[in-house]
């Protein structure tokens, strides 16, 4: 049955990581605003091509 | 680039901003444009290979009619006024917040965030969405503040500066512990029920021992946050009422948590058995979930604005020898000022030009604008129309009288004092019965036996916990809330909501409420005007920026064609004149109009333009109120309800219409000050009437924050709108009596729900009483019934919604 202690216990801290991951996000205001992340992800990054228009014109 | 003007009907819709392209039609690159600012922001993207920002959504643009800043932004360059702006400044690096209400869609993010791209010295930009806000770190060396804005102001992201600005930083703190309580909960909730699971099952004679020791430490250990940190507010809450003498729904959610929680400790530390921490950490969550779906707010609207928002920041002032722009809050008593084009008159002065064309509809609510001439004592909020003035500053800023108005009572009033809400109502008889259950519990078995009779007591205190009850609330109006959202009507906080129910009697403001202010109509009266000579009207009038040659420009659908405007004259304060198509033609005032002898005459208040071809007179356009569509069937459905008032800054001309339109019984008062109106509602409110005001302008400021419920309507909801309880989009204003019906069926909602909740309450009630209450029994009954008193308030609330035809 000790080996439940450790299972616990190391499920636990696991846990425990991942809540402090969850309050990191939070104090750093990750929640402030979830609208504009949302939309940003989808934006593609179009490599500029300003070179090129300057040799056509 | 070719200019069209005579196109024909059919719809073509700008390309930049999906303006149906009407009278300025611009094709560039096979593309159409409404008017030349939209064409001028395609190019400039274009220039910069940014036209992803076309891609990404369909016709994202701000239109730009009507917008020219000209150089309203030169005080930007005043050092004083950009610390003022500046979060941030050193040599290299600055860093500024502008709040620009324009934007409105993910193109808009795209855009705003590739700054960089298209101006040098922009070094990070970051949007956030909800708060319309723009983060923008820039160096100065490169691009000024002032370049920086009129850039944006260009692009159509007009920033909105303003002396409140500086101000707002402070304010905008984000409560974020609700977020942190509500994680905490839930990881102590989860963890602990995972470890309950043996006890659950029936393992409840685990042979080892020291397993069983581990695990119950462990839950007491998780629990400690969820008693200690999550809970806390209950707490304050609950000591708070204490001390106002009242009993709130917090007083018995902090017994039971309480009594939860020494219970548990004492069975897990004495008798060695199990525990209710499960339950306990459940009901912090369930509870602290509710109450972070009630504190839903608008982030991108402000209800709290006062005239600081409304006032620019800085002036331009005379100083020894030249115009300097300096902050307006540094005025004095005096100075010379100069006011501009569409500028406001930031204090109460005397007029030094000769004459000025005011615009007061949205401090006093006077429909139309007032000319002043010199001399004249001229009061602060007014928008000057037409070119450039001077002023001698008579009073400072916030010494002027309608800022007066801010130093009211009705502001310093503390917010929802002496409302109760329904569920604190309840909560006091819930709470003595509750206490009276218990004792009585604790009297019958303490004859039998008085650990038992201990338990008993105890139970009663943990299955009564009104869990499920206070959820009722913040679900049912959480949910109506975000349903009247829909429609746009956007209230300030459920308590508003809740409000609705005790009006007795309504008030309306009239101009820009219940009219129109943009879309006034222009009748003709006189001799029937052909349509050569409406052509020839239009082609006058399209040259003026007046708002009354704008009313009537926009009042004549004809096609203007190619007429020849010769010797245009603009005189302020009187009219225009013009020799079109060879003829003299003259549109103002009459002595302007018929000449000066027939001065006598001249005793109309209201609007009249009076216009005149060659000498002779053909009659005069009068500028009606046009009421909103729709009007007259919400009146109707008010008045059967509620007692109706209508308050106006303007004069009787209207009230026949007025009389018409509103069912008898209905009051009419006119030339009502600011000061005023909020005097009209607190005599309502000493006769026990329960008042909600519906106006738009800082004239009614005082009257909105005075009344029980404050409503402003705009037809822009970026605009700017004094402080209310809730801002409605003037679509919406029809739907005012659906809106307050919807409020008495939350109403029915919330009294459903509290049966549901007692049901249960009754059911526990009965097992704790009979000394069965076990902590299985436990966390399977309070997890279901705040389920599905959740379930129930938000689904029916949604069904009534969808019924009453709502969304």
């Amino acid at each position: 049955m000790s080996v439940l202690v450790l299972l616990i216990s190391f499920s636990l801290i696991v846990a425990l990581i991942f809540l402090a991951a969850f309050i990191w996000a939070v104090r750093s205001g990750q929640f402030d605003d979830t609208d504009s992340p949302a939309v940003r992800i989808l934006f593609d990054d179009k490599p500029r091509d300003t070179k090129e228009k300057k040799e056509k014109d | 680039m070719e200019r069209n003007k005579g196109q024909s009907k059919e719809k073509i819709i700008c390309y930049h901003c999906g303006d149906e392209c009407r009278d300025e039609h611009v094709i560039f690159e096979e593309k159409d444009f409404c008017c030349m600012g939209c064409k001028t922001v395609y190019e400039i993207l274009d220039e910069n290979d940014l036209c992803t920002y076309y891609d990404l959504d369909k016709n994202p643009g701000i239109s730009l009619k009507s917008k020219d800043f000209g150089d309203k932004y030169t005080f930007l360059d005043n050092e004083d006024v950009a610390k003022l702006v500046l979060d941030y400044r050193d040599e290299e690096k600055a860093v500024v917040n502008f709040y620009i209400p324009s934007i409105h869609c993910s193109s808009c993010i795209w855009l705003l965030e590739n700054l960089y791209q298209m101006m040098q010295g922009v070094s990070h930009s970051r949007v956030n969405f909800t708060k319309k806000e723009m983060h923008l770190v820039f160096d100065p060396g490169v691009i000024s503040l002032r370049n920086l804005v009129e850039m944006l102001s260009t692009l159509g992201y007009e920033p909105l500066i303003s002396l409140d600005d500086h101000e707002r930083e402070q304010k905008g703190k984000i409560n974020r512990s609700i977020y942190l309580k509500i994680g905490i909960a839930g990881f102590a909730f989860g963890n602990i029920m995972l470890l309950s699971f043996p006890e659950y099952f029936g393992f409840e004679g685990i042979s080892d021992i020291t397993l069983q020791h581990f695990i119950s430490w462990l839950n007491v250990l998780l629990s400690l946050p969820v008693v200690f940190y999550c809970a806390n507010d209950y707490y304050i809450s609950a000591m708070a009422g204490f001390r106002q003498k009242y009993i709130n729904i917090d007083v018995p959610i902090s017994l039971g948590i309480i009594a939860l929680f020494t219970r548990s400790l004492y069975e897990i530390f004495v008798t060695g058995s199990p525990g209710y921490l499960d339950s306990l950490a459940g009901l912090v969550f369930f509870l602290l979930v509710g109450k972070w779906f009630q504190n839903f707010t608008y982030q991108g609207l402000s209800f709290d604005r006062d005239y600081k928002s409304y006032f620019p920041l800085a002036i331009h002032r005379f100083d020894k020898d030249k115009w300097v722009s300096v902050p307006v809050k540094d005025l004095n008593k005096d100075d010379l000022i100069l006011v501009r084009n569409m500028e406001i008159i930031p204090a109460d002065s005397l007029l030094d030009s000769s004459l000025a064309n005011i615009d007061y509809s949205f401090v006093t609510g006077e429909s139309e604008p007032q000319i002043r001439k010199s001399g004249d004592f001229i009061y602060a909020g007014g928008r000057q129309m037409g070119g450039g003035i001077q002023l001698r500053v008579q009073k400072s800023v916030s010494q002027s009288y309608l800022m007066q108005l801010w130093n009211n009572d009705a502001f310093a009033k503390e917010e929802d004092l002496g409302f109760t809400n329904l569920v604190n109502v309840i909560s006091k008889y819930f709470t003595l019965g509750v206490l009276a259950f218990a004792i009585g519990g604790l009297i019958f078995w303490s004859d039998t036996d008085f650990g038992l009779a201990l338990n008993v007591f105890t139970a009663v205190l943990i299955v009564a916990c009104p869990c499920a009850l206070a959820l009722s609330t913040p679900f049912t109006l959480g949910s109506a809330m975000r349903v009247l959202g829909k429609k746009h009507f956007y209230l300030k906080n459920v308590n508003v909501l809740e409000k609705m129910l005790y009006v007795t009697h309504i008030v309306f403001d009239k101009t820009g409420t219940i009219t129109q202010n943009e879309e006034s109509r222009i009748d003709f009266r006189g001799d029937t005007l052909s349509s050569s000579d409406l052509s020839v009207v239009k082609a006058l009038v399209v040259n003026s920026t007046h708002p009354l040659s704008r009313k009537i420009a926009a009042g004549i659908e004809l096609n203007v064609g190619e007429k020849v405007v010769e010797e245009y004259e603009e005189i302020a304060g009187k009219g225009l004149k013009a020799r079109i198509a060879g003829e003299e033609v003259r549109l103002g005032s009459r002595i302007f109009v018929l000449g000066e002898s027939d001065i006598g005459l001249e005793s109309d208040t209201s609007a009249r333009i009076h216009l005149a071809k060659e000498g002779k007179y053909l009659g005069y356009f009068a500028v009606r109120n046009n009421y909103r569509v729709g009007l007259k069937p919400m009146i109707e459905a008010l008045g059967s309800k509620y007692k109706l008032t209508v308050l106006t800054g303007d004069n009787e001309t209207e009230k026949r219409n007025l009389m018409r339109m509103f069912p008898e019984g209905a009051s009419f008062l006119f030339h009502q000050s600011p000061q005023d109106k909020l005097e009209y509602i607190q005599s309502l409110q000493k006769s026990g009437e329960h008042v909600l005001m519906v106006g738009d302008g800082l004239n009614d400021a005082g009257a909105l924050k005075q009344s029980d419920i404050g409503i402003t309507v705009t037809d822009d909801i970026t605009n700017f709108t004094p402080a209310s309880d809730g801002i409605m989009d003037a679509k919406s204003l029809n739907n005012l009596p659906g809106f307050l019906d919807f409020a008495q069926t939350t109403r029915r909602i919330i009294i459903a729900a509290f049966v549901i909740s007692f049901l249960y309450n009754g059911v526990g009630l009965g097992f704790a009483l009979a000394a069965l209450l076990t902590p299985l029994f436990a966390a399977i009954l309070m997890p279901l019934s705040s389920i599905s008193v959740v379930v129930f308030a938000t689904v029916v609330t949604n069904f009534m919604a969808r019924y009453k035809n709502l969304i």
